[in-house]
């Protein structure tokens, strides 16, 4: 599904290397996890997999099923497939949360040479996913996140994941200022979307979402590479000792 | 004070195309009394601070300055689907043939050189009178020129709740056509009118509107300025409100060299309701200056100034915008925002809000700012699947919704939001 190589990148502005060498490959249906101290570039990562402004990459690749993906504007990207819920989602004040979505709903489909959904189908589906999710129309109706709370802001990234279908979720710290039962719902909404066409990069501070999300690989990131992999069990480990045992013993 | 040389002579020449001014009756008082006060201030010079940011040189130009017809065909005509009352104009002569019957119930319409003609007459001292009270505190010499020489205009008496909206359309047909229009709008106590303008009327427009709002009263007012890329325009709006009276006044620019929108407003009874609001689009050689005055004489009276520029590849946009609270204006409600969205470093945005208060029991605000797209915005929509353009699109209209939200009825502000959405798909700054 997702296959990254080599990848170095660099702040534009600072000229500062913050990925060193990136190799990570995520096959179909998996559900992989990064974990890491801050400053490792875990975040950066997500960001330039999504394309956002602001960073080089000097070397390397990221392939989602075969296409180059560094070569796409962002729009791209995503109709390509790939989805990322933001550990911050912005909020837009003035464009309707219900438009947005219909908008970029309708925005993939053209860019896939499909149809595109009338208003009524699209009202049904979207009803539907918030249900599940426990979004009411209120929210819907609101400006996108606009006075939403942290973890309505998180829930909304995952309607928007549900709403696109996308093949790659990438989710970075999804966990982030939600209290147990918020996680436990943003999880519940992931776990619907687990698929065995769908995969999952969850990047996460801490091993409590992943007792919620199981992965089937972790992966440790620190100074801008993957210096461990392994089982679910090295989350564990971290959770238990910190990373400083992992950074001392890779050296 | 007599008028320094270089003024005297700039008049002098504006004015040598006119017939002079002669004749009896109320109307040809009315013009001499508004020429008098044109000789007075002269013509504005860009050393006058109310004209500061904008120049009006090819305003003042004894020549009209060319302005090609723009085809606008690619849009809908503007209220086409709306059950209304057109009064045609084209390049500021009256067309019988193109407009409606003027026949309304609740309002009576008539021409102004028909209504000049007789002896005695509604809009006999009112013709003027506004525009002239709106010379203090700051000169308006374009506004006593138009009523001085205006060629044509509607006196529209509304006695009770029109049946109908008025539609004022403008059409630009010659390429130096110099129009001036002037229009009167009374409205008895109670009474209710919508007032639709479009087009771009001439290659240069000089219009003025007074408005006598009697207590009670509403009045609805919607313009668009037309497509035209080279028409020129300056525009006043004089109107006092009774007590409890309501007006709102929405325009929308897209395009025009120069255009200067004035409204001068006064609040005169008690409660009273006045929100003036504008949308414009500029792309390239665009300025556009919105100069708002609004005063505050009776208690407890609201009022709402909402300007929204979206500008690119050079246009400027100007505001200038003035809350006048007078002594004795308790409980006033002022507010005033201007703000514009710059596409790129090229555009420019030259605001001064401006606040005077003379009573302690008032609450007023103004806001002025100036900024780019939201980056981040930009990329959390791209991220969605949304196209940059599109994207860009909507965030640009979530900026003007602001100005938008004033217009009262709601099928034409969804018109103009897809106008600007369209509008939008066409423009964009070639940074």
């Amino acid at each position: 599904m997702l296959e990254i190589k080599n990848l170095h990148v660099k702040l534009q502005e600072e000229d500062k290397m913050i990925l060193r060498g990136v190799d990570l490959t995520i096959g179909a249906g998996e559900v992989h996890a990064i974990m890491g101290p801050n400053g490792s570039g875990k975040s950066t990562l997500s960001y330039v997999l999504a394309g956002r402004d602001g960073y080089e990459v000097t070397e390397g690749s990221a392939l989602l099923e075969g296409k180059e993906l560094l070569a796409m504007e962002p729009e791209e990207r995503a109709a390509a497939g790939l989805f990322l819920a933001f550990q911050y989602p912005v909020e837009i004040p003035g464009v309707g949360n219900m438009t947005f979505l219909r908008t970029a709903v309708n925005a993939q489909r053209k860019a896939r040479g499909e149809e595109e959904l009338s208003a009524g189908d699209f009202l049904k589906l979207v009803r539907e996913k918030a249900k599940t999710l426990k979004i009411d129309a209120e929210m819907l109706k609101r400006p996108v996140n606009v006075g939403f709370s942290g973890g309505e802001k998180k829930r909304n990234e995952i309607l928007q994941m549900a709403m696109l279908e996308p093949r790659m979720c990438i989710l970075d710290e999804t966990d982030s200022g939600l209290d147990v039962d918020a996680m436990k719902l943003v999880a519940e909404g992931v776990n619907a979307l687990r698929s065995a066409g769908r995969s999952f990069l969850v990047i996460t501070h801490y091993q409590r979402l992943l007792d919620h999300i199981r992965p089937d690989v972790v992966h440790i990131m620190a100074a801008g590479r993957i210096i461990k992999t392994g089982g679910p069990e090295l989350a564990l480990e971290v959770e238990a000792n910190g990373y400083a045992d992992i950074l001392g013993e890779v050296g | 004070m007599a008028l320094p040389k270089a003024k005297e002579d700039a008049l002098a020449a504006r004015l040598a195309g006119f017939p002079g001014l002669s004749g009896k009756g109320w109307l040809a008082t009315a013009r001499a009394e508004a020429s008098a006060r044109l000789t007075a201030t002269g013509l504005p010079a860009r050393r006058d601070e109310y004209w500061r940011y904008t120049d009006p040189a090819s305003l003042n130009a004894p020549e009209t300055p060319v302005a090609h017809r723009f085809d606008a065909s690619d849009e809908a005509v503007p209220f086409d689907g709306l059950d209304r009352v057109k009064i045609v104009f084209v390049d500021g002569v009256f067309d019988p043939v193109a407009s409606d019957d003027l026949v309304v119930a609740g309002v009576s319409i008539e021409r102004l050189a028909e209504a000049g003609a007789k002896d005695i007459h509604w809009a006999q001292g009112m013709y003027g009178a506004l525009e002239a009270r709106g010379q203090s505190p700051v000169a308006r010499p374009f506004a006593a020129l138009n009523t001085a020489h205006a060629t044509d205009g509607v006196l529209i008496h509304v006695t009770g709740k029109a049946a109908k909206p008025i539609s004022l359309v403008y059409v630009h047909e010659s390429e130096v056509s110099d129009a001036i229009l002037h229009h009167c709008v009374k409205l008895d106590p109670g009474a209710e009118l919508t007032l639709l303008e479009n087009g771009p009327a001439a290659a240069r427009f000089n219009k003025v509107i007074e408005i006598d709002i009697a207590e009670d009263a509403r009045f609805h007012h919607i313009r668009l300025q037309g497509r035209d890329h080279e028409r020129r325009a300056v525009t006043h709006i004089f109107a006092r409100l009774g007590a409890r009276s309501e007006m709102r006044s929405f325009t929308l620019t897209a395009n025009g060299r120069l255009t200067r929108n004035e409204a001068v407003i006064e609040l005169v009874g008690d409660e009273g309701r006045a929100h003036v609001a504008g949308a414009a689009v500029g792309d390239g050689e665009f300025h556009h200056d919105d100069t708002v005055f609004v005063t505050h004489a009776g208690k407890a009276c609201e009022s709402r100034q909402v300007f929204k520029k979206v500008l690119m590849n050079g246009a400027t946009g100007v505001f200038q915008g003035k809350i006048l609270v007078k002594p004795g204006a308790q409980k006033t409600d002022g507010y005033q925002i201007s703000q514009s969205l710059l596409l790129d470093e090229d555009s420019q945005f030259l605001a001064k809000p401006e606040l005077e208060i003379y009573a302690d029991d008032v609450k007023c605000s103004h806001g002025s700012t100036s900024g780019a797209i939201d980056d981040t915005a930009l990329f959390y929509l791209q991220s969605r699947g949304v196209p940059r353009r599109t994207a860009q699109g909507l965030l640009v209209l979530a900026f003007l919704a602001e100005a938008i939200d004033e217009i009262a009825d709601e099928a034409i502000a969804e018109d103009i939001r897809a106008r600007l959405e369209r509008w939008l798909a066409r423009h964009g700054s070639r940074r």
